[in-house]
């Protein structure tokens, strides 16, 4: 993969660059998706940053809990009614201890399941197609185009130098 | 003076690629110890736990405080670091990670203690539930089992906790490595990129962990107290043991997060991160932590006092004036004596003042944790059964080396990972702070909530 990508300072600029290469997509013939953003550190209250959000793993969080609950549940009544031990009249599957494991697994669950869906969520782990510039730890954001069309780069180049790249530079990435 | 993301990233990074020969000697100083918990560790297994001084009817004693204590110290991190970051406190951003790392080593420290103090460690995995060919499962109705199930579950969030945060400094240092380190990293970084989606989902992950940890850390506490509660023991038999373990854990961690944060300091040359407001804060929070810890102590020797129990008051008056009555008032004047008065007075709560105080807590705490678990198992109901109890070399060396576990488990921690979050304080260098993205936006603007103000001003030292 080829990605065709200016460095900028600061978000706003970077907002600019995001906007502009939104705005020539269709002119330059390269889809939307196609349009790349990296950066060292989040950039929160800009479009560029927050196009992602989504409440999603909250709702999987909590789904993980209660399958973890069940979990704790089936666990503990199960295997306490499968091998019951001499309780001398006390109940076989007591619901206040068991609620102690129960409720260690609910919360076992909803980490668990925030742990997936995060690696789900972002695409982790993969080692492949890579985008990398050193200056990304220094503060800079990359806003680029994968595989751009030939014929679209003297037009990319100069909508990235127009809203603020300071350089256009061009790296291939691993595959 | 404000730093740049370059210099951030510099002074951050400096101590995974060189090497001082001070961070030699505290290595060798720390293997020293733990290759001497080995040998008497060795030494035990083969000979068993009758080299312990424990007898009849002190069955637990510096082991079983050793599980507490570490345990206890464990909610330095996970905890204080998911509060922090739930209130979205700017200060707290040097601090977390270096918090979060004592949890995962102290759980998995106070975690063994138990393992080895079955005797037969060989046989633990018996404590898994799973369908075997004995035909036995774990009985959840056992204080032990539930530890488990509660250790097993903190463990696995804290790692998590710790770990999810570090994938973009594992990112940064496997951009600026070369050779197997960048192999080694990359792996760890799980290719991580820094697009808004990556960042975005990390932070609703952390959000989410930090809502999932706090719930579970407080139960972790409360079923260790269970261990003794849920007996007939004098002086055990307490509804107020979760809650006071809960606050004595809360207060030897903090004690532990600030001797470390000093140490690093010191140590890593971070004087530029780890801040006299980061002390000052903490310190804050171990006045009070003391003051409830104060208040616990006293309520659970008033109550004992005033129901006037004999079998209970045997165990208090063993505490207060007869035999342990040396340790009880050293417990006291650690915990609360020397750490109160410095943690008052705004001209004592600096560096070296929060250190002085955390240190005599760490101790006193320790102190604390044998005071609950031994006069009580010596001095049980019926006179005729009372017993004594020695420590010996052999839990003498284990317990020290314990403390050298600790010290060398940080020691390589913080040569293969930034002792402070990176991006982290990069999103502090930002206009508006940064922030946690907590819910998403039902319009693309305005933007999502943000809690923070400016960048906090340091306090004069």
């Amino acid at each position: 993969m080829k990605v065709v990508y200016a460095l900028f300072a600061d978000p706003e600029s970077a907002q600019h660059a995001v906007d502009a290469l939104h705005s020539a997509s269709a002119d330059l013939k390269f889809s939307e998706q196609k349009i790349v953003i990296v950066s060292g550190e989040p950039h929160e209250g800009y479009d560029f940053a927050d196009s992602h959000l989504t409440n999603l793993p909250y709702v999987w969080a909590v789904l993980g809990a209660a399958a973890g609950g069940l979990c704790g549940y089936l666990l503990t009544t199960l295997s306490q009614k499968s091998y019951p031990i001499f309780t001398g009249g006390m109940p076989i599957t007591p619901p206040w201890t068991n609620g102690i494991i129960i409720y260690e697994l609910t919360m076992l669950g909803a980490i668990v399941t925030t742990l997936i869906t995060l690696l789900r969520g972002a695409r982790l782990p993969n080692f492949k197609g890579l985008i990398k510039d050193p200056e990304i730890w220094l503060g800079k954001i990359l806003v680029g185009v994968a595989d751009p069309p030939d014929a679209a780069r003297a037009q990319l180049e100069t909508c990235l130098l127009r809203a603020g790249g300071a350089q256009v530079r061009e790296t291939s990435t691993t595959h | 003076m404000e730093r740049t993301a370059e210099q951030i990233e510099q002074d951050l990074l400096r101590p995974i690629f060189t090497t001082s020969s001070r961070y030699m000697i505290a290595v060798t100083l720390a293997s020293c110890m733990v290759l001497a918990g080995v040998c008497a560790l060795g030494y035990q297994l083969w000979e068993g736990i009758g080299v312990w001084g424990i007898n009849s009817p002190v069955f637990w004693a510096f082991d079983i405080t050793n599980f507490v204590f570490w345990i206890g110290i464990s909610h330095a991190g996970t905890l204080i670091s998911a509060i922090l970051r739930l209130c979205n406190a700017a200060w707290r951003r040097p601090v977390t990670r270096c918090a979060e790392a004592i949890t995962v080593f102290s759980i998995l420290i106070g975690a063994a203690v138990p393992l080895f103090h079955v005797g037969r460690p060989w046989l633990d995995f018996w404590m898994i539930p799973y369908p075997s060919e004995r035909g036995i499962w774990p009985n959840f109705r056992s204080p032990l089992a539930w530890d488990f199930f509660a250790i097993s579950t903190y463990f696995t969030g804290s790692v998590t906790f710790l770990y999810l945060p570090t994938i973009p400094d594992f990112a940064a240092v496997r951009d600026n490595a070369k050779g197997l380190r960048k192999k080694i990293y990359g792996l760890l970084a799980l290719g991580w990129q820094g697009t808004p989606r990556q960042w975005q989902r990390l932070e609703i992950a952390m959000h989410i962990m930090a809502i999932a940890i706090v719930p579970v850390a407080v139960s972790v506490h409360t079923i260790v107290s269970w261990d003794f509660s849920m007996t007939l023991v004098p002086m055990w038999h307490s509804t107020i043991f979760g809650p006071y373990f809960v606050i004595g854990a809360i207060f030897s961690g903090i004690a532990a997060l600030i001797l470390t944060m000093a140490l690093l300091r010191k140590f890593l040359h971070l004087e530029e991160y780890l801040r006299p407001l980061h002390f000052n804060n903490l310190g804050k929070l171990l006045l009070t932590t003391s003051l409830l810890w104060f208040y616990f102590t006293f309520a659970e020797r008033l109550t004992t006092w005033y129901g006037n129990s004999p079998s209970e008051m045997d165990v208090f008056w063993s505490s207060i004036r007869q035999n342990f009555a040396p340790i009880f008032w050293t417990m006291v004047v650690c915990n609360f004596v020397i750490p109160v008065p410095i943690l008052s007075v705004k001209k004592f709560r600096t560096i070296t003042g929060t250190a002085i105080a955390s240190s005599t807590i760490i101790i006193g705490m320790w102190l604390e944790r044998f005071l609950i678990i031994v006069p009580a198992l010596d001095h049980k109901y019926l006179r005729f059964a009372w017993g004594t109890y020695r420590p010996t070399w052999v839990e003498d060396t284990l317990m020290a080396s314990s403390f050298g576990m600790m010290a060398l488990l940080y020691l390589l921690f913080s040569k293969a990972v930034p002792m402070i979050s990176i991006w982290e304080l990069k999103v502090g260098l930002q206009p508006h702070g940064g922030g946690v993205i907590t819910t998403a936006p039902t319009k693309r603007k305005p933007r999502g909530l943000v809690l923070e103000g400016p960048l906090p001003t340091d306090v004069p030292e």
